[in-house]
């Protein structure tokens, strides 16, 4: 092949680069596209709710009148089967994330187990409401509690934590590990030394991603029964009750409740148009909620990772 | 120092075969290994050196599928590292390793170094800072970490960093030091170091390296050995081996016709 002359090897360059522009731009409008989509969401949501942001409205309870109705026991609700679901969660992901990747040997029944733990990620919530409703509500009696809430969003993001656990454990590389063996640590020194506080900013986005997508549920919690109107709160632990007693520390996993999402698909299927606004000043609440968790997660990861270097 | 004529035994291999499964990787390999002197293991890449080396500490039995035959004795005590009745921890308690890229733990320069004491379940603060001074004078890094003890050890350099991983080795007194080609990440400054340590080391600790590099091995051992398609080819005094090769492999290895 003859050599091409600068003219044609400029003429080659400038078609590449044609196309290489055509793409960037297809990019950023698919890129802005979907953030238009977001933004004008959101900024629906405020205009919508723009009247209810107000103190009252974190502070009431559900009431018959949209004016005066509030979201209290729903956000209060959503904190705290948060809190029973990761308290959960997080110790049996974790730990069995570490027993797969460090301890468990490599063979048919791992691999069967690998492949399941990735299957049920992918099983719909609804699915895990009914299995918690039998389970959880009617066989352990611990019925239609924030604890049998918990345990089912602590069942759905299960998978999402051990696989985390396991991608955030393959990254550490393997002179690590042979390191600590190699002075003498066992597999569980290794691993509460080395490989959990070395793999803690991967565990820690994948329990935030599991706990964004468990606060947003709604279809496995009203399966188990929350309930859509609530006016009371659940009992703080060793507070005086009604009847005069005091309340123990744990009452409150006992306790009836509804969450954030249900709230507002109550609101929204109200025949009164005024409710709307209360379900967008919400659903905004909702938002900014999981935005926040997720700002901590990456506030939190950056720290820890600041000092992890190989 | 002079090589003594009589040199005593701290470990010999025993028909020693190794496999990653299927594949045999070490065939048959006797070998001594004297106290307080350099062995060093040479041969070109996929020879078995490296994975003669870590068959000491047991290295293999971390990952599935790995068989050992034969016999490691150690001695004073004559155990055979290899029985299985041999807990690999206890054989790693005593058999240090340093590897081919400095692998210090993301953590502070003193912590790196007190790991193989808090393993061993010492807690006490001052036996720790003693020891830890100790190990990190003993791999000549002291003068350079000691006001920075607190310090990331991924913020020393690559050579800070070896030497780092040296006095890791160190601080629980190992008996038998292995170096898996632990000059082949650092540059020709930091590797002399490293040659200079080993040197000073070997009067407390006994050595066996591998290396890829010949004029390291006629540098720093004592004792050499050829290794080739994972045969131990021959094994001599290094001014032997380098000066007046028996085999002819060895041979054409060193004088650069092979390799």
């Amino acid at each position: 092949m003859k050599p091409l002359t600068t003219e044609e090897i400029r003429a080659v360059i400038a078609a590449g680069k044609l196309r290489d522009n055509l793409f960037k731009a297809t990019g950023v409008f698919c890129l802005a596209l979907a953030l238009i989509v977001i933004v004008a969401l959101v900024a629906d949501m405020v205009i919508k709710g723009s009247d209810r942001f107000t103190l009252d409205f974190f502070l009431n309870f559900a009431s018959r009148r949209a004016t005066q109705a509030g979201i209290l026991s729903a956000w209060v609700g959503s904190l705290l089967v948060m809190l029973v679901t990761a308290m959960a969660a997080v110790p049996l992901g974790v730990a069995a994330g570490l027993y797969l990747e460090e301890y468990a040997k490599r063979n048919w029944l791992t691999n069967l187990i690998e492949i399941n733990i990735t299957n049920l990620a992918a099983v719909p919530s609804i699915v895990y409401g009914l299995l918690a409703l039998g389970i959880f509500v009617y066989q352990f009696g611990l019925g239609q509690s924030i604890l049998s809430a918990g345990l089912t969003l602590a069942l759905l993001i299960l998978p999402i934590i051990i696989v985390a656990t396991r991608e955030a454990i393959r990254a550490i590389p393997a002179m690590i590990r042979e390191g600590s063996m190699a002075v003498g640590a066992t597999r569980w020194q290794t691993c509460r030394y080395h490989i959990v506080p070395y793999a803690m900013p991967g565990i820690l986005t994948g329990v935030i991603i599991g706990l964004a997508r468990a606060i947003g549920e709604t279809a496995p919690i009203i399966t188990i029964g929350a309930l859509t109107f609530i006016a009371f709160l659940p009992p703080a632990p060793l507070s005086t009750l009604g009847d005069g007693s005091t309340a123990g520390l744990f009452d409150w996993v006992m306790a009836p409740f509804t969450v954030m999402p249900i709230q507002i698909f109550n609101w929204t299927s109200r025949p009164d148009p005024a409710f709307e606004v209360n379900a967008a000043a919400a659903g905004f609440v909702l938002m900014a909620m999981v935005l926040s968790m997720n700002a901590v997660a990456i506030f939190l990861r950056y720290k820890m990772r600041k000092n992890i270097k190989w | 120092m002079q090589i003594h004529d009589n040199p005593t035994l701290k470990a010999e291999a025993r028909n020693l075969n190794f496999f990653y499964g299927e594949a045999k990787a070490l065939k048959n390999i006797n070998m001594p290994i004297y106290d307080k002197k350099v062995t060093a293991l040479i041969g070109p890449s996929g020879c078995g050196k490296s994975t003669y080396l870590r068959s000491f500490n047991r290295m293999h039995d971390l990952y599935p599928g790995n068989r050992y035959e034969g016999e490691i004795r150690f001695f004073p005590d004559n155990t055979n590292l290899l029985a299985a009745e041999v807990d690999p921890i206890e054989v790693r308690m005593r058999i240090g390793m340093v590897f081919q890229k400095p692998n210090p733990f993301p953590k502070s320069i003193f912590e790196n170094v007190a790991y193989g004491l808090r393993v061993r379940g010492e807690n006490n603060k001052r036996v720790l800072d003693d020891k830890v001074e100790h190990a990190l004078k003993g791999a000549a890094i002291w003068d350079e970490v000691k006001d920075r003890l607190a310090d990331l050890a991924s913020n020393l350099s690559g050579g800070q960093q070896q030497r780092l991983c040296i006095a890791r080795a160190l601080a629980t007194d190992p008996e038998l030091l292995l170096f898996d080609e632990p000059t082949s990440a650092l540059d020709p400054i930091a590797t002399g170091a490293i040659e200079e340590l080993i040197h000073e080391l070997k009067k407390r600790v006994t050595i066996l390296i591998v290396t890829h590099n010949m004029q390291q091995a006629a540098r720093v051992s004592d004792y050499t050995a050829y290794m080739f398609l994972g045969e131990m080819v021959e094994f001599g005094k290094t001014d032997e081996i380098f000066i007046k090769p028996k085999d002819k492999r060895t041979e054409d290895y060193i004088t650069g016709r092979m390799g």
